[in-house]
């Protein structure tokens, strides 16, 4: 194995002069280490501490994390297909790969123009700042085109893309250092900057004729209006954004998670548990002409990106709380805000993105209370001891 | 029946290379040298090449306590002092006579002894450097009277000697050991001994002490987590500890009244051809336990110590103060291919990112490849898994990186030394430099409260 790409390695050895301080190519140094630790795991050895390291990195770490995506990314891409036949009728003609084909020719650019904009970026910054480039981008920039409807126009994804990665991320000093989620950040701009892009019931089919309702079930429930039975919910061929309507892939992106421990258990179902109990506390406490507090508290669960969020987004370990009690406090009240935010605001039916945002803002204090609940702990044992 | 413990957080891991329970003599070494560098100190040299020395004759000082010596293991002459950058001073070495001659401290019975004879007769005879005292795991102060004393009597670190077959035979030394200690704290010796450990045990016998067994992974051997689970180390107490094979050394002083420091050392690791125990003495050339006995390849590296905590060290270098084991591993300087992409079987990660969670029992060749690049912290939670204390290791880090004193005493560096970490630093996706980060704190800390 290690041989055997053996041409590969000895280009690189001899083209990396170039990319070198004073080479003629310096300015794309942190393009080539990039490409080249992407290659080679490269052949550094410790020299202070254990001697021997774990066979996990962070890219095998952040490739496993796009791995989990993949269900809910290829369902998105037929469900734009599917949503976009129903819509002008010629459903019953068209045929699997037509619509998967379909949906791919649609999302495939908002994919493209999010990672090339979110890695020049990166590239860029690594190169000022003599950094390594991070993996972190690899999932951020595959999050972002799943939670945009599919109808966005790729130059607002770019831009949402740029403001998250410079605002939300590299000026705070890159991957590890960010405060917010930043694929929720670049939703969040989005929404406030372009909000008819992004809300309403014209933007979640992709050429949508005019006549067609294509409200989302979130919409639909914030008004009153009948929902699509539990089943449909939960396999997700429904309108909404992208990667956000089929609980089910999700769930299958949840067992890799799960499985393989990259997020935490704790998150996943504090936030779920938070949700689900809010939704039944508020639809037995509010008056009944506040309909979408009556939604059943599982539908809660399956529409809009409640699902999509708990799994992929809450469970960010950058910005989510890090200590074990700390998960728990924060995915409860991750649930709770989201809902909360839903049924009590008359002016927006989705709830999770800002909840999570609120919560990242929070999550530093609740930690802050869980380490001083561990120093108070010290304390009191000295007390005891003199 | 003695208290149990069972530690839940750790992880073992299986590496091949297991030493056989058989001891053998060493080839008999020609050089022997004290490293000033294993311990926190700077050290004043009271030799010079050329000087005849018996075993147990001074070598160097510690220039802050002189009372503190460093004695020759061997006879001989002073071979050289090495030093490295600005002058630091490596390591004087001795170049050995045939036979040794010991300088003679008298036999005595421990318990006809003050404590202030015993504290004489170990600083003079250069055993005292064998205490260790927490916090930070600096030379025991003799001007300290420690709240407890803890030995524990098994390593759980990766290839680890077993001290139950070395120490059979030790039983007197290992008793006058115990009861030196006893005296020195005034109160019966902690030992912590391995859950399952045989009733016939060299440990199990020994009077003067209380016996606690633990259960689990590594890090359970580690003094440091059975202190924090039995009597936990709060500002300004003290608290001594010794490796088990050292207290032999100690107890010898006054069965035998010399220094007498025979070791038993485990070779242990995947490059060694037949791994086995030898006899030898502290200090001893490492080639005199490797030559002919490693596999005939390139690209190996000798640790003095074990692969979690040990140093690298060429083969012309010499055993350290505190070693017990000598692990060779691969060195692993080879770039991998895709090698974050591939399935990766044959590589061992603590984490389900790789098939080794399918097969726990197996054992590992791991060579001493970083497996990625260093990265800021990202993964939450990881360290908390192998790291068995109420301790929160990602905050203390982060307190240790800032320089933040007052948070590192809060959040509890008296309890830990970087050995305790090693773990989390094996088990970090990001290739944190977690021993380094707290011994840097640990420096800082003693030179900012003293």
């Amino acid at each position: 194995m290690i041989r055997r790409m053996k041409f590969l390695r000895n280009y690189l050895d001899k083209i990396k002069p170039n990319f070198e301080k004073g080479g003629k190519l310096e300015k794309l140094h942190s393009v080539f280490t990039g490409f080249e630790s992407f290659l080679f795991v490269p052949a550094h050895t410790t020299r202070s501490g254990a001697h021997i390291r774990d066979a996990a990195d962070m890219k095998r770490t952040m490739i496993v994390v796009v791995l989990a995506l993949v269900p809910a990314l290829l369902f998105g891409m037929y469900n734009a297909g599917y949503q976009h036949f129903l819509a002008t009728g010629a459903l019953a003609g068209a045929g699997f790969w037509q619509l998967f084909l379909y949906g791919f020719l649609k999302v495939l650019p908002m994919i493209v123009v999010s990672y090339a904009v979110g890695l020049s970026i990166e590239f860029a910054v690594a190169q000022i700042k003599g950094h390594e480039i991070n993996e972190g981008f690899l999932v951020s920039g595959l999050l972002i085109p799943m939670i945009m409807p599919v109808e966005a126009p790729l130059w607002m994804i770019g831009l949402s893309t740029a403001f998250a990665v410079i605002i939300g991320k590299e000026i705070f000093g890159g991957t590890g250092m960010n405060i917010w989620n930043p694929a929720l950040l670049a939703r969040a701009f989005f929404f406030f900057s372009y909000p008819s892009m992004i809300s309403g019931d014209a933007v979640w089919i992709a050429g949508k004729p005019d006549a067609f309702s294509g409200a989302t079930p979130l919409a639909e429930a914030a008004v009153g209006n009948p929902l699509p039975d539990t089943a449909t919910l939960f396999w997700g061929l429904i309108p909404g954004s992208i990667g956000e309507t089929s609980t089910f892939c999700i769930l299958l992106g949840a067992l890799l998670l799960l499985a393989t421990g990259i997020a935490s258990w704790k998150i996943m179902l504090s936030v779920f548990a938070g949700g689900y109990l809010t939704a039944l506390l508020i639809g037995s406490l509010l008056p009944a002409d506040n309909v979408y507090a009556h939604v059943d508290a599982l539908q809660h669960l399956l529409i809009g990106g409640f699902a999509f969020g708990a799994v992929f987004m809450a469970t960010d370990p950058v910005t989510s709380a890090q200590t074990g009690k700390g998960k728990f406090i924060y995915g409860l009240l991750v649930g709770v805000m989201a809902i909360v935010i839903r049924t009590l605001n008359p002016g927006y039916p989705e709830g999770m993105m800002l909840a999570i945002l609120l919560m990242n803002t929070f999550a530093p204090l609740i930690d802050w209370f869980v380490v001083q609940g561990n120093i108070n702990r010290r304390l009191k044992r000295i007390k005891a001891t003199s | 029946m003695s208290k149990v413990i069972t530690l839940k957080k750790g992880l073992d891991i299986h590496l091949n290379g297991v030493a056989e329970k058989r001891a053998g003599d060493a080839e008999k070494a020609v050089f022997y040298a004290v490293k000033p560098v294993d311990f926190r100190l700077i050290p004043k040299l009271s030799v010079k090449a050329g000087d005849a020395v018996k075993a147990g004759d001074v070598l160097f000082t510690d220039k802050a306590n002189p009372a503190i010596r460093f004695t020759s293991p061997v006879s001989g002459t002073v071979e050289s002092v090495n030093r490295g950058e600005r002058r630091k001073m490596l390591e004087v070495v001795v170049k050995a006579s045939p036979e040794i001659e010991y300088v003679d401290f008298g036999r005595a019975d421990v318990n006809t002894l003050s404590r202030e004879e015993l504290t004489e007769r170990m600083l003079e005879s250069g055993v005292w450097p064998l205490l260790i005292q927490r916090p930070y795991g600096i030379i025991a102060d003799p001007g300290v009277t420690p709240k407890a004393v803890f030995v524990s009597a098994f390593d759980s670190s990766p290839l680890a000697p077993d001290f139950d077959f070395i120490l059979k035979g030790e039983e007197k030394a290992l008793q006058a050991g115990i009861d030196c200690l006893k005296k020195l704290c005034g109160k019966e010796v902690n030992l912590g001994v391995k859950a399952g450990t045989a009733a016939d045990s060299v440990f199990l016998k020994l009077k003067n002490t209380v016996v606690t067994r633990f259960k689990g992974p590594h890090p359970a051997g580690n003094t440091g987590v059975q202190i924090n689970h039995l009597n936990p180390i709060n500002k300004g107490e003290f608290v001594w500890t010794i490796n088990i094979q050292d207290l032999v050394i100690l107890g010898r002083l006054f069965t035998e009244g010399r220094y007498d420091a025979r070791k038993t050392i485990a070779l242990t690791g995947s490059e060694v051809s037949a791994p086995a125990y030898y006899h030898t003495l502290s200090g001893a050339q490492i080639s005199s336990l490797t030559e002919g006995k490693l596999k005939n390849r390139v690209h190996q590296r000798i640790i003095s110590g074990n692969v979690l905590t040990g140093q690298k060290v060429p083969a012309d270098n010499f055993l350290g103060f505190y070693a017990n084991q000598i692990t060779v591993i691969p060195e692993g300087d080879y770039s991998e291919f895709l090698g974050w992409a591939m399935p990766g079987f044959g590589k061992f990660s603590a984490t389900k990112l790789f098939p080794s969670f399918l097969c726990p029992k197996k054992s590992y060749s791991l060579d001493a490849n970083y497996h990625g690049e260093a990265r800021a912290f990202v993964v939450s939670g990881q360290y908390d898994k192998v790291f068995p204390m109420d301790i929160l290791p990602v905050y203390l880090l982060k307190a240790a990186l800032a320089g933040d004193i007052d948070k590192m005493e809060q959040l509890g560096i008296y309890e830990v030394l970087p050995e305790d970490m090693a773990l989390c630093e094996f088990v970090c996706t990001s290739k944190t430099p977690v021993q380094q980060i707290l011994g840097d704190g640990i420096d800082l800390m003693i030179k900012e409260t003293n």
